[in-house]
């Protein structure tokens, strides 16, 4: 445990002084720490999946406090409770199903908890029946299943008592550890591999002679054109700089050395030469439920102007950008602003920038919010490493990778651990 | 000799007007340079004149005050009056001594005459007319010499001039019919080839005006006329255009140089005072306009500063604050070059043996090219030489020098007031009614007449917060922010990216505007139309606001077929910001190309 604390902290410091850059990199550090957390969680015979959810989340709710605009985080945080509770709900199954109902009481559960023998066929019932129970108002308001009032273990066939019983136990709480830890694997893998995956895509996309326009850089983009490339498509980018960041400088340099050809423009120069672009590919910061994109600043407008010229656009996303939460506010709520230096010189600006003087209200402020929100219906596909979809198709996603459970990750006081 | 030309040159109207189709005598322009300009060139090459002059001659004929438009979208135009004014005084004041001579010139003056006008777009695509005219005129004459040249030069011009007779009529000895015909052809290949050269340019043109010449006169006629040919064609083809359509010329914009055609470019580049460099790597989208490499400029002209006779000194300074981008703004730019043209009216003095009129006409059009060198015209600029123009040529003959000059600087006086002071006052009065307490205003760029609009608000104590939107790569916002802040008004600054996180709270848009179109579209900086797109998916208000003088008859939809190219080094710069440097050193590689649009419409459907 103190070997995760330390692993916790040291991120959450690193989230909150933002150190880590970009969506990807900080889902994999956190699938990772989770998968620590998880293998150094201490488990119960009985609940073991309320007690990983339990720790998970404890650990995932400091995260996502830390940096709430980085929502890929608090994504993370969502499906690997989700795996739990799949994990959980599979192995159950799989008891349910090598069900050897061998009569036991009820009583021994609950109070014994190394040394738990017998799982009846009750328990089993008991403990499948939580879990495959959908969620009723009586659950919701059980307060969490981790008191454990009804046994909770999983197993695979109470056949045996005893020393094989207890080897069971041992096996069984390991195996639901080793699969969750087995998935998050997975998780990780998917993580760094959405960038193949997506770009495999991009031949069914990008034809020839092409114009194809985007802002700032994204590296899912890059991969993107990139692919099409060696698919000995032709075609040619427009990227926009995207100040204030100056991204676009980046991304036009890669992509001249790979052997594009580039046009780097000014973000105002976007809607003067929309109208010669055939599509508008870019990234994403987060897609929300709705099918909404948290996108760097700028890309509103793109949005806007290609819709007003009929021109596609089209937003490379991750699944770990996918969240479950529907937006409110986006502008504000889910976005940060920067330091004013990188727009205004303060040097030059200090006569203006004078607060001590006079009225004492500052007369000059500095607005340099770092995403913008596009409105679903101004986005033509999402290409997640699923495949192509409709913004209205994005909340069918959810219901594969995120638990309805788990969308409120605060932890309600009154329960009890 | 002298005699002869001048006569040959009164007696033939027709010549004139069709330009480049009569073989008219050379010697005209021959003789012309040498005896007005210079102590360079021998007194009559009259044989050897080669017809660059003609052209310049013929383009010079009828047009001083080309018909009522577009000088300012129309580089070619600007570059064509210039060169043709100039040529034509020049011309004028060689054969000044025979009035009728400089009759006909006048009345061909009349602004009703495209003829010239046309001859002179095909034949300077270039644009830049080079303030030293004369000279230039005598060194190419000098160079070329040789008379199966000068002949070819007889074909196209106007010009006609009397020196056309002569150089006709020792050639015609020389060769039969057929040749004649094969040499003519070439010859108009040749002239329309001349005239992009004019006769502004260096030695390195007429050398390469030689080599045209030359070719066709050599061998392969047929080949090099082909060649020679379709560039006649092409420019016949619009002269012919033009002569026809002389009246309707007035309703059809001219044809701005295409700066996608290499030859028409060369051509220009050797005319050109400043010389500009061109960027390497253009965006293949926009080929048609220049796009030069900037900073090479400035040095070339300050060396050029003593040399330049011709051009007035405040003209010398407008333009290179032009160039290193001190004065901005439609109105500054004009205002600014109306005071020049002021202080360069009132050192002018007519030069013997020429009318007042069309000289200052003359000059003034140089100027103008000069200026358009250093930064193509604003269309307010273009509507405020429009005027000047036509005030000059409606100048009463009768008048003397003091006071013509006088008269004019007050008609300069008053349009500045009028147009622009006065405007500015009355668009400022109504706009405030417009602003109420509470409000949250945003505006884009640096406008003088939203400025003005803001600063008047704020006196009559409005409470209001503005707020600026400023873009890449010229930052121009920041002046206008700096100038609100001093006096008090509480502003928001931000970056033409976040406008649709601002838009939310803005309760109307004020934007200003570099001209407005005739099919309502409102030109003005990029940028401008990302914000309106913006302020009305957000439903908010957008005014613009434009002074009446920048209105223009053009029409266009979108930002390729005109615009401004700026300097593509600005953007891979970040002023300020030395750590973006990661385009270092790639600026020239193939596949990366800049591009800095200046300007873009914004059409006014979507408003």
């Amino acid at each position: 445990m103190p070997d995760t604390q330390a692993l916790v902290n040291d991120f959450l410091n690193k989230l909150k002084k933002r150190k880590i850059e970009g969506s990807q990199a900080t889902a994999k550090q956190t699938a990772e720490l989770l998968r620590s957390v998880i293998s150094q969680t201490r488990m119960p015979y009985t609940n073991q999946a309320a007690a990983l959810i339990h720790s998970v989340k404890a650990v995932g709710e400091r995260l996502i406090a830390a940096n709430p605009v980085e929502l890929a985080v608090g994504n993370v945080v969502r499906r690997v409770l989700h795996i739990i509770r799949e994990e959980d709900l599979s192995l159950t199954t799989a008891a349910m199903a090598g069900l050897n109902l061998s009569a036991e009481s009820d009583d021994e559960d609950d109070t014994d908890r190394d040394n738990h023998p017998a799982l009846s066929a009750a328990a089993i019932a008991a403990a499948s029946r939580s879990t495959l129970r959908p969620p009723s108002l009586q659950t919701l308001l059980e307060d969490v299943p981790d008191s454990a009032a009804v046994p909770h273990t999983s197993s695979s066939g109470g056949d045996s008592e005893g020393k094989s019983k207890s080897a069971d136990k041992s096996s069984r709480s390991r195996k639901l550890k080793h699969d969750v830890i087995e998935a998050v694997n997975e998780l990780i893998q998917d993580i760094s591999t959405c960038h193949e995956l997506i770009a495999e895509q991009a031949v069914e996309h990008i034809h020839q002679k092409e114009v194809i326009l985007t802002l700032g850089s994204s590296r899912t983009v890059l991969e993107f054109l990139c692919a099409a490339k060696e698919k000995k498509r032709s075609f040619r980018v427009f990227v926009a700089e995207g100040a204030p960041r100056y991204q676009g400088h980046l991304l036009a340099k890669e992509l001249v050395t790979r052997g594009l050809q580039t046009t780097l423009i000014t973000d105002s120069a976007v809607f003067a030469m929309i109208s010669r672009v055939n599509m508008v590919i870019v990234g994403a910061h987060a897609v929300m439920a709705n099918g909404g994109v948290i996108a760097p600043v700028g890309l509103n407008m793109v949005a806007l102007a290609a819709q007003k010229h009929a021109v596609p656009f089209v937003v490379l996303a991750g699944s770990h950008k996918l969240c479950p939460l529907y937006p409110h506010h986006p502008e504000v709520l889910l976005n940060e602003l920067r330091s004013p230096s990188e727009l205004l010189d303060f040097g030059e600006f200090s006569d203006c920038l004078d607060f001590g003087s006079g009225i004492g209200a500052p007369l000059l402020h500095v607005v340099n919010p770092t995403f913008d929100y596009v409105p679903p219906k101004l986005v033509s596909l999402f290409i997640t490493d699923t495949g192509g979809h409709n913004p209205s198709y994005m909340y069918r996603l959810i219901a594969d990778y995120y638990s309805a459970d788990d969308l409120v990750l605060e932890r309600r006081t009154a329960s009890g651990n | 000799m002298d005699p002869r030309r001048t006569a040959r040159t009164v007696s033939d109207p027709k010549v004139r007007q069709v330009g480049f189709f009569t073989p008219a005598p050379p010697e005209r322009s021959i003789s012309d340079p040498p005896r007005f300009q210079d102590p360079i060139q021998p007194p009559s090459p009259s044989p050897t004149q080669v017809n660059d002059h003609s052209p310049s001659g013929n383009s010079l004929s009828p047009v001083m005050i080309p018909p009522a438009h577009h000088h300012s979208d129309n580089f070619l135009r600007t570059a064509l009056q210039v060169t043709s004014p100039t040529k034509a005084f020049s011309y004028s004041a060689k054969t000044v001594t025979i009035p009728p001579e400089n009759e006909d010139v006048a009345s061909s003056f009349s602004p009703g005459r495209k003829v010239v006008s046309a001859k002179s777009p095909s034949s300077f695509p270039g644009v830049k007319a080079s303030s030293v005219p004369a000279s230039e005129l005598t060194t190419v004459s000098v160079v070329n010499l040789p008379p199966g040249i000068s002949e070819k030069a007889g074909g196209a011009s106007v010009e006609v001039q009397n020196d056309r007779p002569v150089s006709a009529k020792t050639l015609k000895e020389k060769t039969s019919k057929a040749e004649r015909r094969a040499l003519q052809e070439a010859q108009r290949a040749a002239k329309a080839a001349a005239k992009a050269e004019g006769t502004k340019a260096s030695s390195a043109a007429s050398k390469v005006v030689t080599s045209a010449n030359t070719k066709p006169s050599k061998a392969a006629k047929s080949s090099s006329q082909k060649n020679d040919g379709s560039q006649v064609a092409a420019s016949e083809k619009k002269g012919g255009d033009r002569a026809p359509e002389k009246d309707r010329k007035k309703d059809a914009p001219h044809p701005r140089m295409q700066y996608d055609d290499k030859s028409r470019v060369e051509k220009a580049k050797k005319r050109a005072v400043v010389k500009q460099t061109e960027a390497r790597n253009r965006v293949e989208l926009f080929r048609h306009l220049p796009q030069y490499e900037h900073g090479t400029q400035l040095p070339d002209l300050e060396t050029k500063f003593f040399e330049l006779d011709p051009m007035h000194p405040a003209v010398y300074k407008v333009g290179l604050q032009y160039l290193s981008g001190d004065i901005r703004g439609g109105n500054a730019r004009c205002i600014a070059m109306f005071q020049a043209f002021k202080e360069a009216i009132k050192d002018y003095s007519t030069p013997p043996e020429k009318t007042l009129i069309r000289d200052l006409t003359a000059r003034i059009s140089s100027y103008v090219s000069f200026l358009i060198e250093c930064r193509p015209l604003s269309i307010s600029m273009g509507n405020a030489i429009k005027f000047l123009k036509n005030r000059i040529a409606k100048l009463p003959l009768a008048l003397s020098e003091s006071e013509a000059k006088s008269t004019l600087m007050l008609d300069i006086d008053r349009f500045i007031n009028e147009k622009i002071i006065l405007s500015e006052k009355v668009i400022v009065k109504h706009a405030v009614t417009k602003i109420q307490d509470g409000d949250v205003l945003l505006t884009y760029g640096a406008s003088s007449v939203v400025e003005m609009i803001l600063l008047h608000a704020h006196e009559l104590g409005k409470h209001f917060h503005v707020v600026v939107v400023d873009s890449r790569p010229k930052l121009e916002g920041q002046l206008l922010l700096r100038r609100l802040v001093r006096k008090g008004l509480s502003c928001t600054y931000t970056h033409v990216n976040a406008v649709s996180c601002i838009m939310q709270d803005v309760t109307r848009v004020f934007l200003g505007a570099s001209s407005v179109l005739s099919n309502g579209t409102v030109y003005s900086r990029v940028g401008t139309a990302c914000v309106a797109m913006v302020a009305h998916a957000f439903r908010v208000p957008v005014l613009v606001c434009c002074e009446a003088y920048k209105f223009h008859e053009r029409v266009q939809l979108d930002s390729i077929c005109f615009n401004e190219l700026g300097n593509p080094d600005a953007i891979s710069k970040v002023q300020g910001r030395e750590e973006i440097n990661y385009l270092d050193g790639l600026v020239n590689q193939e596949n990366l190309q800049l591009l800095n649009l200046i300007f873009h419409p914004q059409v006014c459907l979507s408003l």
